[in-house]
């Protein structure tokens, strides 16, 4: 039985985004067959020109999606935690969409159902990482996160104790 | 057809009408897009002799074939074309950013807007609904808070928004329009047109999907693109960005410095692309579906202009450094946020200050025209409060200079004209082209007036490829074959930063459309393309009476003050001589009269034939 921290997800580096949209392209060129950010299932936020951020969903543990619904039209894959939506049950209440934290489940413009990435399960790996040409998105588990916070931050730690002295 | 969106939106802002037209292949195919056709709109919707300012000239905004596509960089432009208020002659500007292909996913290839509005209004394009918005509350506002405030208002995130500031409301007839914060169509003075026409932003909302004729090969060919955009081709918009040029220039003795008085300027490392990376750029960002990211985004971090946030590049930069002889990139940066706030263009914005320096310093503007101000060369103070003068038109010498360096040295008399630098009323960008004299015969010829981007020519000179101190014969072929392929990039409205990565020129450019677009075409057809559309835009220029050879001149600075400066380029200048025999070769390898006139066979053999009665004498068949 797969663990919670096995579970990948998509991650933006906000030290390396710089809001480009690329993967909102690749993802509405790879699931829709067109180029259309609005049916993209990864989404850029762009607060000022230092503050760049793509956002898709983060596979969460007891998801507040899958609990809002009414209609019990979405589930979670135990595996990979990918949120499944059930078309037919699904009516476009929105009751997900108020329910998620991040803004990653979002009401389809044509379909009328909810979407929401699946981190290209068919594809094999998730295109969009595949195509950030800033190598600002990863496909990674929370605990990897962890891992990469915590090297980075001892980094730091060193340099500035390494850089203090030569300065003086 | 693919890609392209089939239809053209009209928007009457006097009567508030809103129509389309249908797009159809041939036109497309014949223009592309982006200022090709805009160039052609412009001239099939406005009548002779109208002025810029008028109700009855229209302005119009085109995306490009690509716009609204995963392609780089051509998939993220759009561009406005009118005529315009400071050469009285064809305008066209250019921005990339996330406003283009917005446009395009509402639906549209072009908008006209035609007429003007009453009251300050903006027009919100939600798709296929277009609504005239009360806009009198975003009166005075900056173009970037005009977006903060649009976006607001109508409560969606991701609607994208083209505006003007202050600037473009009060006619600066080098008046900018702003997307996406720091993005501009910045030249030829579009934002003042867009002024005159009261209307303040341009918001749209567009959701449809953009299809491309070969999604594989087109995906292919993308990839591609992107992998070349991470190698040597665009290194230096990568890395130091075009800053990179101050020292470049300034070891060439091709800095113009104070106003062209010198080429070299002693102060180059301190305004350089090194020290503005290593001491203000915070971050480098990018526009939609871009795999190079150029945005050098320079924060100031203490001093008395703590805070100020810009996005900085070389021209720019240039035009409120060196030519107006300021050597702190504090101040620039805050000139720069200035002119991004009022909306005007940086390059003609500095030039113009700098001007009015020279004057100052040869006496011809004294301190009771300047406010009292020391108006001296290097007086970074004096710069920024001469950018607020031009932006809000404030002062008897801001107001002055917001027309412009050509009609502004009418207005001061004396012998101003003999400083102004600018080429059929369009200010000089940062190239000393007494001793880039290949780019002096591009400019002096660009249909937009004096400019580095209608034909690039100052690279031949720069890397050495001929003899920089010279005009002679072939050089003129240098320049059109130049101007035909950036007449393409910008139709295709590729951005001119990732030319380097198509290899093999218009023959990648050629794939690209076709594999989008769907409709066959090879690098000729691009080529010829390119050739149409500078004939068609010299044909406007004709038709308004600043086309023909008495208007592709030179500043009196570039044909008659020898560069001082010790060292390579000393005592260069560009003579009548020379000057005269750059204009016959480039005229005749145009296939133009001595007149610098397309001839009827050169406008048939372009199918502009229909236009051939703009080039008949009276009374000629």
């Amino acid at each position: 039985m797969a663990k919670l921290h096995e579970r990948k997800f998509v991650s933006a580096d906000p030290e390396k985004c710089v809001g480009c949209s690329v993967c909102e392209y690749a993802c509405s060129m790879v699931k829709e067959k067109t180029y259309n950010p609005t049916k993209a299932r990864v989404r850029v936020i762009r607060l000022g020109p230092l503050v760049n951020l793509a956002v898709a969903c983060r596979l969460c543990e007891d998801p507040a999606c899958v609990a809002a619904c009414p209609r019990d039209a979405l589930s979670q894959e135990e595996n990979t935690g990918i949120i499944v939506v059930d078309d037919d049950k699904c009516n476009g209440c929105g009751w997900c969409i108020e329910g998620c934290d991040y803004g990653a489940i979002m009401l389809h413009p044509e379909r009328k159902v909810v979407y929401v990435c699946d981190t290209c399960k068919e594809e094999g790996k998730p295109q969009c990482v595949e195509w950030c040409p800033e190598e600002a998105l990863d496909f990674v588990t929370a605990d990897v996160l962890a891992q990469k916070a915590r090297r980075n931050a001892v980094k730091k730690l060193f340099q500035e104790s390494q850089e203090e002295p030569t300065e003086k | 057809m693919q890609a392209y969106a089939g239809r053209i939106l009209h928007v009457d802002l006097s009567t508030g009408k809103v129509g389309t037209e249908t797009l159809n292949e041939a036109l497309a195919k014949q223009y592309i897009g982006g200022i090709g056709l805009g160039i052609y709109l412009l001239m099939k919707h406005s009548k002779p002799g109208t002025d810029a300012f008028s109700p009855d000239n229209p302005l119009i905004f085109a995306t490009g074939p690509l716009s609204g596509t995963m392609g780089p960089t051509a998939g993220n432009g759009y561009a406005v074309v009118s005529k315009s208020p400071a050469t009285g002659g064809v305008a066209e500007s250019k921005a990339h950013g996330f406003f283009g292909p917005e446009l395009k996913r509402a639906g549209y290839d072009a908008v006209v807007f035609s007429g003007k509005s009453e009251k300050l209004v903006y027009a919100w394009i939600d798709d296929d609904t277009v609504h005239l918005m009360d806009a009198q509350h975003l009166k005075g506002k900056s173009p970037n808070e005009t977006d903060t405030a649009i976006r607001e208002e109508l409560g969606d995130y991701y609607i994208r928004v083209s505006a003007i500031g202050e600037a473009g409301e009060k006619l600066v007839r080098f008046a900018s329009i702003i997307n996406d914060e720091f993005r501009a169509v910045g030249r030829t003075g579009m934002g003042a047109v867009m002024g005159s026409k009261n209307l303040k932003a341009v918001a749209v909302r567009g959701t449809k999907d953009v299809n491309v004729a070969d999604l594989e090969g087109f995906k292919e060919f993308i990839k591609m693109i992107h992998e070349r955009m991470k190698g040597p081709a665009t290194r230096k918009y990568r890395t130091l960005g075009t800053p990179e040029n101050v020292l470049v220039l300034n070891a060439l003795a091709a800095l113009p410095t104070r106003n062209f008085t010198q080429a070299t300027f002693e102060g180059a490392e301190k305004v350089s692309g090194e020290y503005l990376n290593e001491h203000y750029v915070k971050k480098i960002i990018g526009c939609a579906t871009c795999a190079m990211r150029c945005d050098h985004i320079a924060v100031v971090p203490e001093g008395p202009y703590k805070g100020s946030t810009s996005r900085m590049e070389f021209e720019c930069l240039w035009a409120l450094g060196p030519s107006c002889g300021v050597d702190r990139l504090d101040a620039i940066i805050e000139a720069m946020r200035l002119c991004n706030h009022y909306g005007v263009d940086g390059i003609s914005a500095g030039v113009t200050v700098g001007f009015a320096m020279d004057l100052y310093e040869n006496g011809i503007l004294t301190k009771d025209k300047t406010d009292g101000m020391d108006l001296r060369f290097g007086n970074h103070e004096a710069l920024i409060e001469m950018i607020k003068g031009i932006g809000s038109r404030s002062g008897w010498l801001g107001d002055v200079l917001a027309e412009g360096t050509k009609l502004a040295a009418e207005k001061i008399g004396k012998s101003a004209n003999q400083y102004a630098p600018h080429i059929k009323g369009l200010e000089l960008p940062g190239y000393d082209i007494r001793g880039l004299k290949t780019a002096a015969l591009g400019f002096a010829v660009s249909f937009r007036g004096a400019c580095h981007l209608r034909s690039g020519a100052y690279s031949p000179d720069v890397k050495g490829k001929v003899n920089r101190f010279k005009i002679e014969k072939g050089r003129g072929k240098i320049v059109m074959e130049n101007e035909d392929l950036y007449n393409a990039i910008d139709s295709l409205i590729l951005c001119k930063f990732s030319r380097g990565t198509y290899y093999d020129g218009l023959d990648d450019m050629a794939k690209y459309y076709s594999l989008a677009t769907g409709i066959e075409a090879n690098a000729e057809d691009l080529r010829k393309a390119g050739e149409r559309i500078n004939n068609l835009a010299r044909l406007f220029n004709i038709r308004e009476g600043v086309g023909t050879r008495e208007y592709d001149t030179l500043p009196p600075k570039i044909t008659s003050v020898p560069i001082p400066d010790e060292g390579v380029a000393k005592g260069s200048f560009v003579n009548k001589e020379e000057f005269e025999l750059g204009l016959d070769d480039y005229y005749e390898v145009r296939g133009w009269t001595k007149q610098g006139v397309p001839t009827v066979t050169k406008l048939e053999e372009l199918d502009l034939g229909r236009f051939a009665h703009i080039v008949k004498k009276k009374g000629e068949k």
